[in-house]
């Protein structure tokens, strides 16, 4: 079979919504739900997981025809957690705080079931611009899910965005948001909003269908 | 010995590893549709995560950090879980194939299991001994069952009943595990620290 190796626009942009990682394909949630307390958080983990998935993509997808078929998943994981490891001294150097809030959680990017995904599924199938293309597209959407949670976590438990106060004193902060089962709220309450939109435009393409074929009848 | 307890029912309970650390979230969400499963997946995980934290505690004190390679930790904890998997998939499909008939098709998928790997860097963080690592390990491994198994009910309950249409599937099971993660807080008095 003949490879496509041609870069379209979606190849990058499938990642962002279409196939994005956490809210379609529910991949890789712990770190979703785990360090999406505050913004600045999340656009950490966010980036260093892009950063993550860009770089293994490319190593995979330049070592496709050399690794053989039979340990190919150990050596993805070895690729991965060579550029995690990275990845955490960098954070560590950069700003200790960061490290320290999101804890285990960088380290725990070899484990993001996206990242071998990616690895398995693309990276190792297609040339090395494609499958970065693919891997910055999917990393943005995995960012765009962090974001999402992360505004909104920190927005109602703490009435502040990315440390500024919103509302004044008088806000009464929403504490649970920003306890564990504000994640599980909050991830499950966007699921619903897609959900629900979905179902929505599902209705209104019927209807049209049926008031097409209505006009058509006469 | 209360020391023991005390880690025991602070990782079951207090410091559960699903519900409050979001560790091990992907077959919490995965196999938890039915409830014969939940208990096979939390068997096999509950004898790979006593096993696997007890060698990454090995392998940490007598292999890297005697030869100052501490930076190699992750590569060296994944390479142990996926040995530590692999080995104990062959031991019970030569030893018990009645085990291996429940247990067998998990065994693979628990090594991205995130649980398995964050036990074996939180016993490294909180620089627990042999005896404290093993224990570790296994209370998260019970809490992980406890809670998948508990869930497992639930959504069985759930499929039978009439759940608005943009509810079903993932955002249900989100809710519910929300509201499960509340109920568990309510532990958080048990032990301090």
């Amino acid at each position: 079979m003949k490879e496509n190796h041609e870069i379209t626009m979606d190849t990058f942009l499938d990642g962002l919504w279409k196939e994005n990682p956490v809210f379609v394909m529910l991949l890789g949630m712990c770190p979703v739900l785990a360090v999406t307390n505050t913004t600045m958080n999340a656009i950490a983990m966010g980036l260093a997981t892009t950063f993550v998935l860009l770089s293994s993509s490319l190593l995979v997808s330049l070592l496709r025809h050399a690794i053989p078929k039979q340990v190919r998943i150990a050596s993805y994981i070895v690729i991965i957690a060579t550029f995690v490891t990275i990845v955490d001294y960098l954070i560590q150097a950069i700003s200790l705080e960061l490290y320290n809030a999101l804890g285990a959680f960088i380290q725990l990017i070899v484990v993001n079931c996206m990242i071998l995904g990616r690895a398995e599924s693309y990276a190792s199938k297609t040339r090395p611009m494609k499958a970065m293309a693919n891997a910055l597209g999917m990393g943005g959407g995995f960012t765009i899910a962090l974001l999402c949670l992360g505004t909104v976590r920190e927005v109602l438990g703490n009435g502040t965005l990315l440390g500024y106060s919103l509302f004044g004193d008088s806000f009464q902060p929403w504490v649970v948001m920003v306890l564990p089962p504000g994640g599980f709220f909050v991830l499950g309450s966007w699921l619903l909003l897609f959900a629900w939109l979905r179902q929505h435009n599902e209705r209104r393409r019927e209807k049209k269908l049926l008031e097409t074929e209505a006009a058509n009848g006469n | 010995m209360t020391e023991y307890a005390l880690i025991l029912v602070s990782t079951v309970l207090v410091n559960n590893f699903v519900l409050v650390k979001f560790l091990g979230l992907c077959p919490f969400m995965g196999v938890s549709r039915k409830l014969e499963t939940a208990t096979g997946m939390g068997l096999a995980t509950t004898f790979v995560l006593t096993l696997s934290s007890v060698c990454s505690y090995l392998v940490n004190e007598y292999m890297l950090a005697p030869l100052g390679l501490e930076y190699l930790r992750t590569i060296a904890f994944i390479l142990v879980i996926a040995v530590v998997v692999q080995f104990t998939e062959m031991v019970v499909h030569k030893t018990s194939p009645l085990l291996y008939q429940v247990l067998g098709i998990f065994l693979p998928l628990i090594t991205t299991n995130c649980a398995v790997l964050g036990v074996a860097l939180l016993n490294t963080q909180a620089q627990h001994g042999f005896l404290e690592s093993a224990v570790y390990g296994f209370g998260a491994a019970a809490g992980f069952s406890l809670v998948l198994v508990l869930f497992a009910a639930m959504r069985e309950r759930i499929t039978v009943a009439d759940v608005p249409a943009v509810f079903r599937g993932p955002a249900i099971a989100l809710i519910t595990a929300g509201l499960m993660s509340m109920a568990f807080m309510g532990f958080s008095g048990l032990v301090k620290g």
